[in-house]
């Protein structure tokens, strides 16, 4: 009974108490000061490194298993096969096929900057994780960083050269053409993402990863709905899901920027694609989910570590579903999206949220109830979806006015001809 | 010598050659991704001044925005896939001498007013401050709101000038 209390102990707070034992052990094998301490820390940056390659090995698996299930195909599967019950070993399989391939290279590449870009894309991706928290505390999260989300922002904004030079260095006009594409699509919608967060973080009053998640007494999918809604679609944007997946567009356009590349180089632009939508599922649970708060977690943090990666799973697959379900747009319907809805919406969303949001913090002098709250941010983000909806119907009936009345002339004019 | 100061040295160096290549060499697309690793480099030295928000900034702005738009006009530039690109005229060395003259200014400017001052501790909050010093009438409140409005203008004026007539 002592032993499995303590053992229940031990399990309450696991990855907090493996790092402290490994330290300890260190310790006590004489390694001077600041060893043993910087050995944790080296461990646990190669597992929150190695954390979404491991979750994307069966994320692909998950993917391409719910995709042909949602088409009425098997998907991956054991028949005939070494892939093991329910085709689970399949990625495994492509992964050694993707590393034994020939590397081609094409006649005319830019060598240094076409080699570079697939580790590059690589190491952005993985970057993001050091801010995520998986669980309370300070020892569950790489660094909780004051900027927190804007160093997100940061590195997925500073990653965006990187399309550039793999479109240019391959020395194929598709190639170049797609780069622009996807730096097009990618900066374009950087803006409304950018404006929700700053509305997350103006409600939540810092930038810092775990105080985002301190401030939801009520998670702010609840108290703003409409925020979670615009960077819900910036980041399908900027993960290239399917509505706006015109990076890729594998059909239609040869998959733009990495056409050239064959190989394990082509796999780490597929692996960093991956990567990014596991991160922005990550981020979207901070954000808007209450990242690891659930109940029980003040008895034992490790659920806390449970509730986000349940909620990040619930984030991924509705990704999915959105993804197997919906056809591409057009170009120039993803831009008009971006550039006359999305992103004045979200400067609406943000001068009123903040305003509402400062209004309510005077109103009540020694701090609001949570959830009074959100039931005024909730009640203001509703009023707003109803203007909106009405102004866009409105301007629909106008249009429709004006095409028939153009319509009409024409039909006018061909009559004076005749 | 301190890791900060081995790791200084470290990101200074790369700053220094990555700026050197900028200038030398001849292909204009390689000189822009040398100065991506000066933005980076600038960044990294940011982190070493304990400035989080300007690391990220430098990262944000310098490298998403501002580098991006150098890479467009770079390969927007007629000619430029043709290699090497021809030279436009003969007057390196005038140039080089004028950047020597420069950089000799420069440092005897420095070296005449030099005074090793010890760093101060950075504060907890420097975002709270700086959020603070920029909305603060005796801070920097009017530079903030004249870049607001620039912003906007520009802003409006791209609306204007792609808009369809």
């Amino acid at each position: 009974m002592e032993f499995l209390n303590r053992l229940l102990a031990f399990l309450a707070n696991a990855i907090v108490n493996i790092g402290d034992w490994i330290q300890g052990l260190l310790v006590n094998a004489g390694l001077p000061d600041p060893w043993p301490l910087l050995i944790v820390r080296a461990i646990g940056a190669i597992v929150v490194g190695f954390f979404p390659l491991i979750v994307v090995i069966f994320l692909i698996w998950a993917y391409r298993k719910i995709s042909a299930r949602m088409q009425g195909r098997l998907g991956p599967n054991s028949s005939g096969t070494w892939a093991g019950p329910w085709g689970i070993l399949q990625t495994f399989a492509d992964a050694i096929k993707m590393i034994v391939k020939e590397d081609i290279r094409p006649q005319g590449i830019d060598p240094v900057p076409y080699n570079l870009a697939p580790v590059l894309v690589v190491f952005a991706s993985v970057m993001l994780w050091a801010v995520i928290p998986f669980g309370p505390g300070g020892a569950l999260i790489g660094t909780d960083l004051n900027i927190g989300i804007f160093y997100i922002l940061a590195f997925s904004s500073a990653a965006l050269f990187i399309f550039l030079m793999a479109g240019w260095s391959s020395n194929n006009k598709y190639a170049t053409v797609g780069a622009f594409r996807a730096v097009a699509q990618l900066v374009g919608y950087e803006i409304p993402q950018l404006l929700a967060i700053l509305t997350v973080v103006a409600v939540a009053g810092t930038m810092k990863m775990q105080g985002i998640i301190a401030a939801q007494n009520v998670i702010f999918l609840v108290a703003m709905p409409l925020t979670a809604f615009i960077f819900y679609m910036a980041t399908l944007a900027e993960i290239n899901a399917r509505p706006f997946e015109l990076l890729e567009a594998e059909s239609e356009l040869v998959c733009g920027y990495f056409v050239e590349y064959s190989g394990m180089k082509f796999g780490m632009f597929y692996l960093a694609e991956f990567m990014n939508s596991v991160a922005v599922a990550a981020i979207f649970t901070t954000l808007f989910l209450g990242g690891w708060r659930g109940p029980w977690v003040d008895v034992a943090p490790i659920l806390g570590t449970v509730w986000f990666l349940m909620k990040m799973g619930l984030v991924i697959l509705m990704w999915m579903f959105i993804q197997i379900t919906l056809p591409r747009l057009r170009i120039d319907q993803m831009l008009n999206f971006n550039w006359k809805f999305l992103t004045p919406l979200a400067i609406i969303n943000l001068c009123v949220t903040v305003l509402v949001n400062k209004g309510i913090t005077e109103a009540f002098p020694g701090g609001a109830p949570a959830w009074t709250r959100a039931g005024i941010l909730l009640a203001t983000n509703v009023l707003l979806v109803l203007i909106v909806w009405g102004f866009s119907a409105l301007g629909q009936r106008r249009t429709q006015r004006r095409m028939m009345a153009w319509e009409a002339a024409q039909t006018a004019e061909l009559e004076v001809g005749a | 010598m301190t890791l900060v100061q081995v790791l200084f040295i470290l990101f200074g160096l790369i700053v220094l050659a990555a700026a050197v290549a900028v200038v030398i060499v001849r292909n204009l697309f390689h000189a822009a991704l040398w100065l991506m690793l000066v933005f980076f480099g600038m960044a990294g030295i940011y982190v070493l001044l304990e400035a989080p928000f300007f690391t990220a900034a430098q990262l944000f702005i310098y490298m998403g925005a501002i580098g991006i738009l150098i890479i467009f006009a770079v390969m927007l530039t007629r000619g430029m896939m043709r290699q090497p690109m021809p030279r436009a005229n003969e007057q390196w060395w005038l140039a080089a001498l004028l950047a020597a003259v420069l950089l000799g200014v420069f440092v005897y400017l420095i070296l005449r007013n030099v005074t090793v001052a010890t760093a101060q501790a950075v504060p907890e909050n420097t975002i709270h401050l700086l959020g603070l010093a920029l909305v603060n009438p005796e801070g920097f409140a009017l530079p903030f709101e004249v870049a607001s409005v620039l912003l906007v203008m520009a802003l409006i004026g791209a609306v204007t000038i792609v808009r369809e007539r």
